[in-house]
């Protein structure tokens, strides 16, 4: 499972990084968003990859790390998954407005070579 | 009076006086110079206040904790020295006030001269007062601040902008390098203590360090001091108005750098090094500036440059190491304040009356201004050295040390005393050119204005110093004598050596030396007097040698050639160089950690593969590869993969046991793609071209290279993730929080109670980053101006609305919106569904999965569809959305919450949790943190709203396109106007 979980990782991080590096601002928003999804894999898997261990507490109970999946970087990601959302609508507005600017979709706004 | 407090206030009163004057309204000139009259005449109190104790040997202390773990304390410490040096800073400055509340116009903003004044009193008083050497120097920095700011002040002119800037510079470095320099010393004495520094002499001197130290503490007083080299910045802030340069270029500013070389004297003084750097810097510093003072036409260039000389003078007994010419140094620091102060302050009369400085000009004034012609007549023969006046005094003492020097280079000491004579016969020089070529000769002709004697209390200044120059020159011993004695045993200590202050000390080499100069410089002066009449500005033979021009060329290539090259060389302001950059590092960084640290198997045995899974994430990770394949010629492709991957995550998240992650994943996941999808409207179409050829190799080698990188980054990923996932995790905060999530935090769902209990703080601050991100993109897009090529309808929309409009025609059915009435009807169905969807995840969020994150995107989610499908203006009619309020009622909400604790007496945010029974609904946890969690589901709503709506009325309102860059509008107004027409 892990090694599953663990190519997929790389994978989006490779096909994120491509897109980073490209020069439209389409792609790079488009890399930015695998390379959140990437992230936040990464950061729920160091609690450990266990299917079937319970989220919720039993009533009245204090759990324990025995019978229930680790929810601290679940917290975490719960609130990346959120601001990775605001910053995506950021930068694509950013980007529309740089585009509206100066009239092109390159990440410097200006083609190569002009 | 206490130490402390006649110390502080001594500092404090003129920094508070400057606070006081900055706020007079700009008329207000009688009323800020008598605040900065009183202020220095205060001062100039309480250093009287403090003489009984410092004249019987007694030192005023007063210490207060600063940084005591750093060894840092603020220490004010008032020795015989620094009582006759803060006795001239608020002396002259009263006397500088008074001159000045007269010389200003005005049509000048006159209370901000004397804010500006007394800030550089306060900032000298704070030099010559501090006890410790880190204080000493930022309070040394603030005269070069302050002294800008005067020099400045007349900022409408080029030449003032350009002299403060230069001064700035050059003394702001000098104390830099000073800063250094004092680090070192504390370095090797261990504290910064001056009384500490002081009691070091023998461990300084011997210090391997030394040198370093002395370089460095040297660079910041000959700066400040304008010994050559860097004697240039000088005669430019003479831009400055003249009671300025009266107070800062006689009395203070160039005389801190004096002060702290005598300061430092008894441990800096004796070795060869210090004979070598201050001697030579005094030497030549002393003819240079008494040869280049003769040829200046400008009254105040020649006071300038003859100030420079006699700083050369001081800094050259300074540098002899002899007791005898330390007191001859003080003595003469004491002389030249009173006499150049004087004069500077006639130049200020001249001009003033006259209208003019240039001496070819003027001439006669004798007639029109006797008393001020007098006064500046004693002033000059002060300067020269004239017996009977104290200039003459402290330059035989001088002459007597030139005599009896002994120097580390055999060389020097001969042609010490003829260097000595020929300075003072070009002092002799300059001086008469001043009096006679102002004073003297036939009535001026052609000057702006008519000359008249100023009037009597903007004389009175000038009265007092050349009575104090006559009463110090004929009776020495009984008038300066006690103060010069104070001052120079709180340097020496008790080894003072025998001096005599007597006018008379018979018929001796140097008195010879001294009617030797004066006949000299009579004699020059009648040789020059044609030439100089008619010359040009500055020096015969060293006329092309500009400081200022050096100054500027080395400024030129520092902060504009060199800087644009080096930027050349190592900046880009390409974006992608630097990202690859970036990710280079991160990759080089781990491979580093790898490397060092090595990187061994985990100690979990891995889970077996489930073949449903992998089947899933080899579709997340064909999403991936297409998304990064078609992002540039196929975005709505790219998009539909990206949706993909996101669903693939969301799966994992429920796979392995986060059930309120899938939810969050799985709502964000499609308000993120409808955000995108509003935005491809505004990106330009791209084609795919078909070339034969393929791309160039340029490219070819830029996407091997790109491809590298990407593939480098993500199988390091996958390994680091791999190795991460196969050890057993930390138990860090997990334990715990699982343990008291029901106890304490009254909520099964150990996320939930995590976000908005145990870290409700956190939370906190990530909504309002949320907000703030969402009021940025409205505030962007109220401006949004698209590209040319984006304004018009897409083509897809206007071939689907010219059909529309055929069919209409034609009265068939099958339009569009006829295709859209099932959808239509279903999503308004839907709407309340997913509303009360919406509250239920809202109010279960503590127990069950849920919370306010997921149920604020659900309501933006149903909102959402209602655009989609009925389009913005059948929705606006019916709903009244405002997103703004829903972001202001989350912040007030949440924030809130946190406040209540404080009336219960408990820390920012502490929860209260209880359970009611409510009828149908059932029983519910009514914690505080429900509240919370409301606040944090409006904001959520009302962000992601504000976001998407602000983006999806773009399509609906009308646009102008932003004209390209030559195009633009020809001024700010016009682009201002058309702005103002398109809201």
């Amino acid at each position: 499972m892990e090694l599953v979980v663990s190519i997929g990782i790389g994978v989006l991080v490779g096909s994120g990084v491509w897109l980073l590096l490209r020069p439209r601002t389409f792609q790079v928003v488009i890399g930015l968003c695998l390379l959140s999804y990437a992230v936040n894999l990464f950061i729920f898997s160091t609690g450990g990859l266990r299917s079937g261990a319970a989220a919720i507490l039993a009533p009245g109970e204090a759990g324990s790390l025995a019978q229930y999946a680790d929810p601290v970087p679940q917290a975490l990601v719960l609130t990346a998954i959120v601001i990775g959302f605001a910053t995506t609508a950021l930068l694509l507005v950013l980007l529309l407005a740089a585009r509206g600017l100066t009239g092109t979709d390159h990440v410097d706004g200006r083609e190569r070579g002009r | 009076m206490a130490d402390a407090t006649l110390l502080l206030i001594l500092v404090g009163l003129p920094f508070a006086g400057a606070a006081v004057a900055g706020l007079m309204p700009t008329g207000a000139r009688n009323a800020a110079s008598i605040l900065a009259g009183a202020v220095a005449l205060a001062g100039l109190g309480l250093v009287g206040a403090a003489y009984p104790v410092v004249s019987e040997g007694g030192v005023l202390r007063a210490e207060f904790a600063w940084m005591p773990t750093l060894g840092l304390n603020l220490v004010l410490r008032m020795d015989g020295f620094a009582l006759i040096f803060a006795g001239m800073v608020t002396g002259i400055g009263a006397l500088v006030v008074l001159y000045a509340r007269y010389y200003m116009s005005s049509d000048d903003p006159v209370p901000r001269f004397f804010s500006f004044l007394l800030a550089f009193m306060g900032a000298m008083t704070g030099v010559v007062v501090s006890g410790n050497l880190i204080q000493l120097v930022f309070f040394w920095e603030l005269t070069s601040l302050f002294s800008f700011l005067l020099i400045g002040y007349w900022h409408h002119t080029a030449a003032a902008r350009d002299g403060a800037r230069m001064a700035l510079t050059i003394t702001g470095a000098g104390g830099l390098a000073l800063f250094a320099g004092v680090l070192v010393l504390g370095h090797i004495v261990g504290s910064y203590d001056l009384d500490a520094v002081l009691a070091a002499g023998d461990r300084i001197r011997e210090h391997p360090l030394y040198l370093s130290a002395l370089i460095l503490i040297l660079l910041g007083a000959l700066t400040k001091s304008a010994q050559f080299p860097f004697h240039f910045w000088l005669p430019h802030a003479m831009s400055a108005p003249t009671p300025v340069s009266a107070y800062l270029h006689s009395a203070t500013l160039v005389k801190a750098g004096v002060f702290l070389m005598a300061r430092l004297w008894p441990v800096l003084s004796g070795t060869d090094a210090w004979i070598l750097i201050v001697g030579t810097a005094g030497l030549i510093t002393l003819v240079i500036g008494a040869f280049i003072a003769i040829f200046q036409n400008d009254l105040k260039g020649l006071l300038a440059y003859s100030t420079i000389s006699h700083l050369g003078l001081i800094t050259l007994l300074l540098g002899l190491n002899s007791k005898l010419a330390l007191v001859a140094a003080v003595f003469h620091t004491l002389n030249h304040a009173a006499f150049k102060a004087s004069l500077f302050m006639a130049a200020g009369i001249i001009d003033h009356e006259t209208g003019t400085r240039d001496i070819r000009r003027l001439s006669g004034l004798n007639r029109s201004m006797p008393f001020t012609s007098r006064l500046a007549l004693v002033a000059a023969a002060a300067m020269a050295g004239v017996p009977l006046l104290n200039g003459f005094l402290s330059k035989e003492m001088f002459f007597a040390e030139a005599l009896s020097a002994e120097a580390a280079l055999p060389g020097v000491l001969n042609i010490l005393p003829l260097a000595a004579m020929l300075a003072s016969a070009f002092a002799v020089t300059y001086s008469l050119r001043f009096i006679h070529g102002a004073f003297f000769g036939p009535d001026p002709v052609d000057l702006p204005r008519q000359p008249h004697e100023p009037v009597a209390w903007m004389r009175f200044p000038v009265e007092i110093l050349v009575l104090g120059c006559i009463m110090v020159g004929v009776l020495p011993a009984a008038t300066i004598g006690p103060f010069l004695d104070v001052a120079v045993r709180s340097v020496l200590g008790d080894d003072v050596p025998y001096y005599s202050l007597a006018v008379w000390h018979g018929f001796n080499r140097p008195l010879v030396m001294s009617f030797v100069a004066l006949a000299g410089g009579v004699l020059l002066y009648l040789l020059l007097q044609r030439r100089l009449q008619s010359g040009e500005d500055g020096p015969p033979l060293i006329r092309r040698i500009d400081g200022r021009r050096i100054f500027e060329r080395t400024m030129v290539f520092l902060s504009w050639r060199l800087a644009r090259r080096v930027e050349g060389l190592t900046g880009t302001r390409r974006l992608q160089p630097q990202l690859r950059l970036i990710v280079g590092a991160a990759i080089l960084a781990a491979v580093a950690a790898v490397w060092l640290r090595g990187l061994g198997p985990g100690n979990l045995k891995p889970s077996p593969v489930d073949p449903v899974l992998a089947l899933i994430w080899m579709v997340g990770a064909a999403c991936a590869l297409g998304a990064a394949w078609q992002a540039k010629f196929h975005r709505l492709a790219a998009l539909i993969l990206l949706g993909g991957v996101g669903l693939v995550v969301c799966i994992t998240f429920v796979w392995f046991s986060a059930p309120d992650l899938a939810l969050t994943q799985l709502t964000v996941e499609v308000v993120t793609t409808v955000l995108l999808l509003l935005g491809l409207r505004w990106l330009p179409k791209r084609l795919q071209v078909a070339d034969e050829r393929g791309p160039e190799v340029l490219t070819r080698t830029r996407r091997i290279r790109d491809l590298t990188l990407a593939v480098a980054a993500g199988g390091g990923m996958a390994l680091f993730a791999y190795a991460v996932m196969t050890r057993t995790p930390p138990e860090l905060l997990a334990q715990d929080f699982l343990r008291r999530a029901y106890t304490e935090g009254g909520g099964t769902n150990v996320v939930n109670v995590i976000l908005v209990d145990f870290r409700g703080f956190d939370t906190l601050g990530e909504i309002f980053v949320v907000a703030t991100v969402a009021l940025v993109t409205y505030a962007l897009l109220r401006r949004f101006r698209p590209a040319p090529d984006s304004v018009e309808l897409p083509e897809p929309q206007r071939d689907q609305l010219e059909a529309d409009a055929a069919r209409m025609r034609d009265g068939e059915a099958g339009r569009l919106a006829d295709w859209l009435i099932v959808p239509f009807t279903l999503t308004r169905l839907i709407f309340p569904v997913m509303l009360t969807v919406a509250v239920f995840l809202l109010l279960r969020g503590h127990d069950l999965p849920g919370g306010g994150f997921s149920a604020g995107m659900v309501v933006a989610i149903a909102i959402i569809l209602q655009y989609m499908i009925g389009g913005t203006d059948w929705t606006e009619r019916r709903l009244r959305l405002l997103p703004q309020l829903w972001v202001g009622v989350g912040l007030l909400l949440a924030t809130g919450t946190g406040l209540a604790a404080w009336f219960f007496g408990r820390p920012f945010l502490t929860t209260y949790f209880a359970y009611a029974e409510l009828p149908v609904i059932g029983r519910i946890p009514t914690a505080s943190a429900l509240l919370f969690d409301i606040g944090v589901f409006a904001l959520v709503v009302g962000a992601t709203l504000l976001m998407l709506v602000a983006l999806a009325h773009q399509s609906v309102r009308g646009h102008r396109a932003t004209p390209r860059p030559p195009a633009a509008p020809a001024t700010r107004e016009a682009a201002r106007a058309a702005a103002a027409g398109e809201d």
